[in-house]
């Protein structure tokens, strides 16, 4: 496979024995191999992913089912849960953003190329780890098989007292290790966009993707941290008797959770931010009109990046805080959704007047603003604490997250996938499968995701491996059951999409879209060393100003 | 390196937080009041460190390589001996006091902030000894100036940090 | 340059998109509005269903909602609206000039006016919601209330009457509370364990049962009947047969079962044998029975057991096969649940079930 990337951009070389290839992938510094090498990593463990929630689904198609034990269903949501957050989505945000930050800014590379490879193998070995839990078994020295302690670990389930052998570690670890993956990445990015932007490249006008991406650098720092520190703490009680979490100890089992939470709530906005980005690089180029409203699109993020730190115990409004904190965080949850639905507006009004281009990654991002609008709103829902009462640990919970996570980031990531292929293959992809990928996808998620939250609704807690019949919940976990068929039949499409136009794709040139940002003056895909001569950047638009001299960009903004 | 600080200080308040917490929460065993000395000694030597790797710095990029050499040493010198401070008095507290990690809360979150920033310290000892071997070898330079400042600025938050741990651990909370 | 970007004709997306946005807003709507008719093997009154209150704190949440959803739904119609509209009229058609359209950099009016007014929804959602917040939160305790202690076990509820004199499991009993002379239900929330959370949809919100932590919440049903609920924080295995029901019994009722309950057990002649075998094995390391030697905690109480409906915290229906199969091999009924199988004889085995189906 690689050898046709050089084939593409070196006509002459003959192709490389396989044994090169490889060891070349492996000891590269190129952030643009490393942003691959992220990107595909996270691709199989989404397909991993997908299997466990499968599983889980097919369990919870009818009530009292017998298609897994318990215990194994326990075991797939947490992991399931943990594969989607820490080895699918964030690997393969920092992927894309490792790919074209440095292109986007005009650099050669990002800042500290060993630290990047550093962090991305850190990351890797982290979900490697977790993974072997599954086949460390009873019968591997007494190591322990899959955790089973949902995502969030809450304590006192994860003493050793109730997590005897050694499931619960393998989590703690694997995400202790990728976790300082996730900060050298956030330490590269900072430093990369602070210090490497191309003459006259302003931190006005960087593109949006950069801002984005700077803001959730700088959030990584600060929110995953509190999630090391956790972890650090759980080892201690768990290695070596320590008592931070032990209720029996009068250690506090509410610590556990304002910790994780501290690092949990900041983190779905490390998430969505760069979801964002390519939303925001997309929706113009697609609607030939630049976004409206560019300072206040980086300043709400800004807010959204501050405020954030601010909302964390709304996962926590059925613990028993006093009426106050129950109220402070309902406000500043409530807060936080003003310059959220203020993004969407700027969206709405930049597709407003323009002249918008149904092609596949435009499609992606348009039900990512549909789905995205109903994910807040449910938000808003969950953020009023009385009716967090009443909907909080349900499956209108489960809705919710999955809306954003999958309605809104997902769709977006296979925007950006279809948008960036042409230039990282130099291919371009089958448009037809795409709107295939697309609408399998879209009734899959919506049979899933829409009646999802109707058991919620009616009572049914999230976390259960079966329910009782006669609650008003069978039909609708029927029907979410079989839009997960779509969305894998979606899911294939897409991937054979992948590997058919790698092969066969028609060339697609350096700017198959016409955009305008400094990634579109490359080769597709770019030569090693990004530029030939570093460029210089007069308006947020540099191509635009190149294809457009008469009606550059830089007098009116 | 400031941003890698920034997430280190995430991780301390935690601890910190988590420390204060439980201030007073212990059901059993040695409290805070019992059994902790005021290690002056050791937080003289260490922050007396910080005004000797900045005189290191400065020696250097004004192309005093033996002074800078100097004030190396003895900065390492200073932060070993808050090591050993600290292992002497974690000796103390375990053989001769009885408080371990496991014995009750104070024990739990005292050993483990005050041990985070001890394993702080020797991260950054050994940074500083790979210097000084590099520094006998004759191979720094004045133009190594501004890695030597880079590195003071994790060994300046070391210090600043133990001025909180201090100040939350021999001050507040007992 | 211009660019000719060739693009497939016009497919009919946006009108199916928007039948099945509109979808489940509609399901829900018809829900809401006749329940009953989606019962025809589902009894509605079994339906943990939030918008069928029947206790001051659900209500409270039930009109809060309310409230909360047509704010969202008047939010989503206008964003809705606009996004399908502009999708459709701002669409580059087959005859396109190749044109680039204006660029409009922003507009400070515009946004400032999408500023101010989801700032200002903010602060009525805000100021609706505390007042439900304090309300639930902060009410007052008449001296005529019930007091309960519910404490969370992993898989299992324990509730203790501490006035009362009564202990039970699984199945609450409360009286029904008239406006005129309430008598709510208080129920103070302990765990033995790990975190669980006690919710019953139609009496109130869910609060955490949480280790080294006391927790409160009350309910005061107004009507009587049966309410269905479970475990809402996951607790382990079998966190999913957690089940809860509670009895809202008529005051007189209610009387009444507390006399039963809080009696020592029956003595019968008959079960002479499966109670000496219950009191020399195991069982009474973790079952109590009052009036007894066994006075176990770690399981419940079995003293009343043959009053209850449900077994296994409703894992099972309380019938003498299940109640067999139960003590002979409980991963049969509820895999993963801390009560072994207590590997007794068929004939010991029938002794002690006919013994605790004299425990009336």
């Amino acid at each position: 496979m690689a050898s046709e990337t050089i084939a593409l951009t070196a006509a002459h070389d003959v192709p490389q024995p396989i044994g090169t290839v490889l060891h070349d992938w492996v000891v590269t510094v190129d952030h643009k191999k490393l942003g691959i090498l992220y990107i595909l990593y996270a691709l199989v463990f989404l397909v991993i992913g997908g299997i466990e929630a499968t599983i889980m689904r097919m369990q919870l198609i009818v009530p009292h089912n017998h298609f897994v034990s318990p215990q194994v269903f326990n075991r797939m949501f947490t992991m399931h849960g943990t594969t989607m957050i820490f080895f699918v989505t964030m690997p393969i945000l920092f992927g894309f953003g490792n790919y074209l930050i440095p292109l986007m800014i005009g650099a050669r590379d990002m800042a500290f190329p060993r630290l990047n490879a550093w962090s991305f193998w850190l990351t890797a070995f982290g979900g490697l780890l977790l993974y072997f839990s599954f086949i460390g078994g009873n019968g591997l020295y007494g190591a322990g098989n899959a955790p089973d302690v949902g995502w969030f670990a809450y304590a006192p389930l994860t003493a050793t007292a109730f997590s005897p052998g050694h499931s619960t570690d393998f989590w703690t670890l694997g995400l202790l290790v990728s976790g300082f993956g996730s900060i050298g990445t956030a330490v590269n990015i900072l430093a990369t966009i602070v210090c490497l932007r191309c003459p006259g490249m302003t931190l006005s006008k960087m593109p949006l993707l950069a801002w984005l991406n700077l803001v959730m650098a700088a959030m990584v720092l600060l929110a995953i941290s509190p999630l090391t520190a956790a972890q650090m703490m759980l080892s201690l009680d768990r290695f070596l008797g320590a008592h931070f979490f032990d209720t029996l100890a009068g250690g506090s089992a509410v610590l556990w959770m304002h910790f994780f939470w501290i690092f949990g709530h900041p983190e779905v906005y490390v998430l969505v931010i760069p979801a964002f980005a390519f939303a925001s690089e997309i929706i113009p180029v697609f609607s030939r009109k630049p976004i409206f409203g560019y300072p206040v699109m980086v300043a709400a993020t800004v807010c959204i990046g501050f405020v954030g730190f601010s909302v964390w115990a709304h996962h926590m409004f059925t613990v028993g805080m006093n009426s106050y904190a129950n109220s402070f965080f309902t406000i500043t949850t409530m807060v936080i959704g003003v310059p959220t639905g203020i993004k969407i507006f700027n969206w709405i009004a930049t597709m407003w007047g323009g002249k918008i281009i149904l092609k596949t990654p435009m499609l992606f991002c348009i039900a990512f603003l549909f789905q995205f609008l109903i994910a807040g709103l449910t938000g808003i829902m969950l953020s009023a604490a009385p009716f967090d009462w009443q909907l909080g640990n349900s499956y209108f919970v489960v809705a919710h997250f999955h809306y954003v996570i999958v309605g809104g980031i997902l769709f977006t990531l296979f925007g950006a996938f279809y948008y960036w292929f042409p230039k990282m293959s130099g291919r371009m992809y089958n448009e037809t499968l795409g709107k295939w990928h697309f609408w399998l996808f879209f009734i899959g998620f919506h049979l899933t995701f829409d009646f999802m939250h109707v058991p919620g609704l009616l009572g049914m807690p999230r976390r259960i491996y079966t329910y009782e019949p006669g609650r008003g919940w069978d039909v609708w976990n029927l029907i979410c059951t079989i839009g997960v068929f779509f969305q894998i039949a979606g899911t294939l499409v897409f991937i054979g999409n992948l590997l058919w136009s790698y092969f066969n794709g028609k060339a697609a040139g350096n700017d198959p879209w016409d955009a305008w940002t400094l990634e579109w003056s490359t080769s597709s895909p770019p030569v090693e060393y990004n530029f030939a001569k570093i460029p210089v950047v007069k308006s947020r638009r540099p191509l635009w100003d190149i294809k457009h001299p008469e009606d550059p960009d830089w007098k009116y903004e | 390196m400031l941003s890698l600080i920034a997430a280190e200080l995430a991780i301390f308040t935690i601890f910190v937080v988590a420390y204060l917490f439980y201030i007073g929460k212990s059901l059993t065993g040695p409290t805070p009041k019992d059994v902790l000395e005021v290690p002056i000694f050791a937080t003289i030597c260490l922050l007396s460190s910080s005004l000797t790797i900045h005189a290191a710095v400065s020696a250097l990029r004004n192309g005093r390589v033996r002074t800078f050499g100097m004030w190396w040493f003895v900065t390492m010198v200073l932060g070993l001996i808050f090591l050993g401070e600290t292992g002497r008095e974690w000796h103390h507290l375990i053989f001769e006091k009885g408080l371990t990690i496991s014995t009750n809360l104070f024990g739990t979150t005292y050993y483990s902030l005050v041990g985070l920033h001890a394993f702080h310290v020797t991260v950054g000892l050994i940074c500083i000894a790979i210097a000084m071997i590099l520094a006998l070898l004759g191979k720094v330079k004045q133009e190594h100036n501004e890695r030597a400042d880079v590195f003071s600025l994790y060994w300046h938050f070391v210090d600043v940090v133990w001025i909180v741990v201090f100040t939350v651990v021999y001050i507040i909370g007992r | 340059m211009v660019r000719e970007i060739h693009h497939n004709s016009q497919e009919p997306n946006h009108k199916s998109k928007r039948v099945i946005q509109w979808a489940p807003i509609m399901t829900a709507g018809c829900l809401l509005a006749a329940s009953p008719v989606f019962g025809n093997s589902e009894d509605p009154s079994q339906m943990p269903n939030m918008f069928k209150p029947q206790s001051s704190p659900a209500h409270s949440i039930f009109h809060l909602s309310l409230f909360v959803l047509a704010i969202c739904a008047v939010i989503f119609v206008i964003v809705f609206s606009l996004l399908t509209y502009s999708v459709i009229k701002f669409r580059r058609r087959a005859d396109d000039d190749g044109r680039e359209p204006p660029p409009v950099y922003g507009s400070n009016q515009i946004e400032l006016a999408w500023t101010v007014i989801p700032v200002l929804i903010v602060l009525v959602l805000f100021l609706a919601t505390a007042r439900v917040i304090h309300a639930i939160q902060q009410a007052r305790k008449p001296p005529e209330a019930i007091e309960v202690i519910a404490i969370g076990h992993q898989f299992w509820w324990e509730f203790r009457y501490p006035a009362l004199g009564v202990v039970t499991a699984n199945e609450l009993h409360v009286p029904s509370s008239d406006r005129s002379h309430p008598t709510p239900t208080f129920i103070t929330l302990l765990s033995a364990d790990t975190d669980h959370s006690f919710w019953v949809p139609r009496l109130a919100g869910k609060t955490d049962l949480i280790p080294n932590r006391v927790n409160q919440m009350w309910i005061d049903p107004n009507e009587t009947g049966i309410f269905v609920g479970q475990c809402a924080q996951y607790c382990g295995t079998q966190h999913a047969k957690m089940l809860l029901r509670v009895y809202v019994d008529s005051p007189d009722q209610f009387q009444k079962w507390v006399q039963e309950q809080s009696k020592p057990a029956q003595v019968s002649e008959s079960a002479k044998e499966g109670r000496r075998i219950f009191e020399t094995t195991a069982c009474i390391n973790c079952h109590a029975v009052s009036g007894t030697v066994a006075d176990g905690r770690f399981g419940p109480d079995l003293t009343h057991l043959m009053s209850r409906d449900t077994i296994a915290s409703g894992a099972a229906s309380n019938s003498s096969e299940n109640l067999r199969l139960w003590i002979h091999d409980p991963d049969a009924i509820k895999p993963g649940s801390l009560m072994p199988a207590m590997n007794l004889n068929q004939r010991d085995l029938d002794a002690v079930t006919a013994y605790l189906e004299t425990l009336r």
